[in-house]
């Protein structure tokens, strides 16, 4: 089955990855900027990086007939320098028109401080003023639910913001209902340890049904698994729900929200075509 | 690929899961005791009392139960800016 991956992060990933990825028909990802292991010194750091992300990457990912496409900002666990995340969000505009570009993420909260919340909102407000789609991460572990809420007041009071272009990422059993009867997409993502199992993505899907729900791998440069989005088409084969429900999960409804994004130009493999003639 | 029932796909994991939790606590029993004042302990022991509960959220329950409280008015509390309350 084909398959897009909507968050991941291949710039951590080998070459040997996007070769994986392709022999397991998936056809395109999505990459938002998070933070390198360590901090960044300069706004020159995070323009080398916005540079990797909508200019080298494509390129790898196009190697193996996959589709790449971006977000771009300033990830909250560097949030606390405030002075250079607004160095940096002054210059993201730079980069928001090359191809590929979907908006602005993944922002957030990560220890949920006032100084990521400020940093969060002047994310929002580049979005307004951009007209760009969101992509939100939800913090870890023990911060999840608090920061979640949190991140839900700063959106639900801010009247600019278009609940169905903004998707929450990485909720969980506990986080997942109130992103979803917010009206927001709501993103699970599939990790050894932390965050969702395929099997636990699944009862999800049983229990809310599979509107505004999108499953990722987040694969990056910690335990993480980048091909977690077929583990979940097994689970879900295994427990004999029809290819229709498992394909909207992990195609179509991709395709539905990244669509709102004047940067998604989406070229569907000729298998796809042929499919929707 | 035809399902088999839920309890034939589920009964061995939930077996080794539990089994796994049993040898965990064992093992923290006899290296280091468990401190019944610490309160990952006590977030455990809510947690294996949220298992044996009949509702259908058992999953949620224990989120919440490892999960940092809330607070309503934490815009407040941290003087946010353009934040009337």
């Amino acid at each position: 089955m084909n398959y897009i991956d909507p968050h991941i992060h291949m710039v951590s990933r080998t070459t040997d990855d996007y070769e994986t990825l392709a022999k397991m028909s998936c056809v395109a990802v999505s990459e938002p900027a998070f933070w390198a292991g360590y901090d960044r010194g300069s706004v020159d750091g995070f323009r080398d990086y916005f540079e990797q992300l909508t200019a080298f990457e494509p390129k790898r990912a196009a190697s193996y007939g996959m589709q790449h496409f971006s977000w771009l900002c300033v990830n909250a666990k560097e949030a606390e320098n405030v002075a250079l995340a607004r160095e940096v969000i002054a210059m993201i505009p730079e980069f928001l028109d090359r191809p590929g570009v979907l908006g602005i993420g993944e922002i957030g909260l990560n220890k949920n401080t006032r100084n990521e919340a400020i940093v969060f909102q002047e994310h929002v407000d580049l979005a307004a003023m951009t007209n760009e789609q969101l992509l939100i991460h939800t913090p870890h572990l023990e911060d999840k639910y608090q920061g979640t809420r949190m991140i839900l007041d700063m959106l639900c009071d801010d009247s600019r913001v278009l609940r169905e272009r903004v998707l929450i990422d990485h909720v969980e059993e506990h986080t997942v209902r109130p992103v979803l009867e917010a009206g927001f997409w709501a993103g699970m993502t599939l990790y050894p340890v932390s965050k969702c199992t395929p099997e636990r993505a699944a009862n999800i899907v049983e229990i809310y049904g599979p509107e505004r729900l999108l499953v990722n791998s987040a694969g990056d440069w910690g335990p993480s698994k980048p091909t977690a989005v077929p583990d979940f088409i097994l689970e879900m084969r295994r427990r004999g729900h029809p290819e229709c429900l498992i394909r909207r999960i992990v195609y179509e409804n991709p395709l539905a929200f990244f669509g709102q994004s004047r940067g998604f130009v989406f070229q569907p493999p000729e298998a796809e075509q042929h499919l929707s003639t | 690929m035809k399902p088999s029932p839920p309890l034939e796909q589920e009964f061995l994991k939930l077996r080794a899961k539990l089994l796994e939790i049993g040898a965990s606590l064992d093992r923290l029993d006899r290296i280091s005791g468990t401190d019944s004042l610490e309160p990952r302990v006590t977030q455990i022991r809510c947690a294996i009392e949220a298992l044996l509960e009949s509702h259908g959220n058992r999953a949620e329950a224990i989120q919440l139960i490892f999960s940092r409280p809330f607070e309503e008015d934490w815009r407040k509390k941290f003087r946010m800016p353009n934040f009337e309350c």
